[in-house]
């Protein structure tokens, strides 16, 4: 079981978060602007490392914020937790909201 | 290769069994091979056998980095069917169940394939639909499936809890009868037996460490035994395939994640089928020592450690305990995971790539052991003749830019 640092509630049981996928994904400004390739990386490709990674949770049975984690893929670590967006808005990027909700679809 | 046979087990039994063969020899690595494959789990050596077999190869390696069969190949609860959705994927998948069913035969090895049936259990309407819609899609396709009720699976599965009274009540169910379990070891191992008889080198404590590529061709690679130059490399390392692509300078739309199974304590007799629910999310048989094998899902999040997290057990367990109340005083025995690579459409990937002469075989998820026969013959066909066999064709890297995804998830009730 993992303990999940929240920014905002500090460490609580893995069970109450659910997980978001790589964070930093963008959502392309012109969508229409891309090639097929292009878009098939956007949706589909993910850098999958063996080691650190970059990824996004949600507090869903807290206080329901999204948040980002460095996280070791091999040894499950984790190296830190931090809030998204500006500091101190509380509020995550509004395209790592939809990079996380396109992939949960 | 010494041929198996009740005759030899005899005459060994003369000898205390002292005299038996290695299974297949641990040859040094050559400077260059005709086909390298990395990874020897069982889909790594159905290829090079079939490669040497089908396709007349007789200079191929198989690379791996620990021993064989130790990465998902041995980890896995072994169910086999052909019953999906799609065609692309139930013809895959056929071609594969019809390959198991003369396996044992074919390399001279006991695979143990027990062909005892595989139940997806249904317990909602929309459960029920989905099934009606996947057995009539089966049927079109030639693929033996049926629709049972309650009363027929009670009586089939004395100890299953039909009541209608069950959190999530049994409705019915879809069965495939020539679907169910192998030995998983025996598969590696007979692959193995057999390609090396062909010729084929098995090279085991031989990790790739990267992959040569030279004007866009893969040339070689470089291994913890030294450098080997191929033709053609085919890579099937399963949950590592990223890492692999990422040697190449590739990309891959393919996430590892942990995936866990445990096994109880060996208990008389209970159990002589398969069944699996996708909506409370178990799926459990009974080994022929007696062992309940049980898998659940995958951990959510993406893992290399092969091991998951407990909150995962915990809710196949309770998937077990609400199906087969009996069980619930049975004691597990030990659990493991393996890292099984996702692909967003639960289908495979078994294409050429960008680069030339480096093909993969990856993305099988949750649910590749079934395959491991015909994944090893379609991708041998792939790397033999520079081009995918009909039956992979829509299974390329290319069809997540056109769009022609295979959408096996759910359709396929659970993904194993
Ligand atoms: C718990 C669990 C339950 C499952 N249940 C089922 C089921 O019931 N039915 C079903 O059909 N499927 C099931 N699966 C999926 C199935 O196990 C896999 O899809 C299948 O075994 C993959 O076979 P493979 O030969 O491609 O991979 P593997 O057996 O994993 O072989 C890949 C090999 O590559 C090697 N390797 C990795 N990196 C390198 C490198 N750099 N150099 C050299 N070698 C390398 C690894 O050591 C490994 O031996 C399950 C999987 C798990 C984990
Ligand atoms: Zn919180």
């Amino acid at each position: 079981m993992l303990l999940i640092e929240c920014p905002w509630c500090g460490p609580r049981a893995e069970t109450e978060f659910s997980y978001g996928g790589e964070a930093g994904i963008e959502r392309p400004a012109d969508p229409y602007a891309l090639s097929d390739a292009e878009w098939a990386d956007y949706l589909f490709f993910r850098s999958n490392p063996r080691g650190a990674h970059r990824e996004l949770w949600n507090h869903a049975q807290g206080c329901r914020r999204w948040f980002g984690v460095e996280r070791d893929t091999v040894s499950y670590r984790i190296e830190k937790s931090y809030r998204l967006g500006s500091a101190g808005s509380g509020r995550p990027a509004a395209a790592q909201i939809e990079a996380s909700e396109e992939k949960r679809r | 290769m010494k041929r198996y046979s009740g005759l030899a087990l005899l005459r060994n039994a003369l000898d205390y069994n002292r005299n038996w063969p290695p299974a297949w020899r641990s040859p040094e690595p050559k400077k260059s091979y005709d086909a390298i494959i990395v990874g020897g789990g069982g889909h790594g050596l159905a290829t090079a056998y079939y490669l040497a077999r089908e396709h007349g190869f007789g200079n191929v390696a198989v690379l791996e980095k620990g021993w064989i069969g130790g990465g998902n190949t041995g980890r896995n609860t072994s169910i086999v069917r052909s019953n999906y959705l799609w065609t692309e994927a139930s013809l895959l998948y056929e071609k594969s169940l019809k390959l198991w069913e003369g396996l044992s035969r074919e390399l001279n090895y006991n695979v143990m394939f027990s062909q005892r049936g595989v139940y997806n259990l249904g317990h909602s309407l929309q459960d029920m639909r989905d099934i009606e819609r996947r057995v009539n899609a089966n049927r079109l396709n030639g693929i033996d499936a049926e629709v049972l009720g309650p009363a027929e699976i009670q009586k089939a599965i004395p100890c299953i809890n039909t009541s209608p009274g069950a959190r999530y009540p049994i409705l019915g169910a879809s069965l495939q009868r020539r679907g169910g379990v192998a030995r998983h070891d025996a598969v590696a191992w007979g692959f193995a037996r057999a390609a090396d008889a062909l010729g084929v080198d098995i090279i085991e404590r031989c990790e790739v460490t990267s992959i040569e590529v030279r004007a866009g061709r893969a040339v070689g690679v470089a291994t913890t035994r030294g450098a080997i130059a191929a033709d053609r490399i085919g890579v099937v390392v399963a949950g590592n395939a990223g890492v692999l692509a990422g040697m190449a300078g590739l990309r891959l739309p393919i996430e590892s994640h942990p995936l866990q199974a445990f096994v109880s304590e060996p208990i008389r007799p209970v159990l002589d089928t398969v069944v699996m629910s996708g909506a409370v999310h178990g799926y459990i048989s009974q080994s022929d020592k007696g062992e309940l094998v049980v898998g659940a899902g995958i951990d959510a999040y993406n893992g290399y450690g092969q091991r998951g997290s407990f909150p995962v057990i915990e809710h196949a367990m309770q998937a077990i305990i609400e199906l087969f109340p009996a069980f619930s005083r049975v004691r597990m025995l030990r659990m493991w995971g393996g890292i099984v690579d996702i692909c967003p459409d639960a289908c495979p990937i078994v294409s050429k790539t960008p680069v030339e002469g480096l093909y993969f075989n990856c993305g099988w998820g949750t649910g590749g052991f079934k395959a491991t026969p015909g994944s090893g013959w379609v991708f041998a066909h792939t790397l033999a003749n520079d081009r995918p066999h009909d039956l992979n064709a829509p299974f390329s890297l290319d069809r997540f830019a056109s769009g022609a995804l295979i959408d096996e998830h759910g359709a396929a009730a659970v993904a194993h």
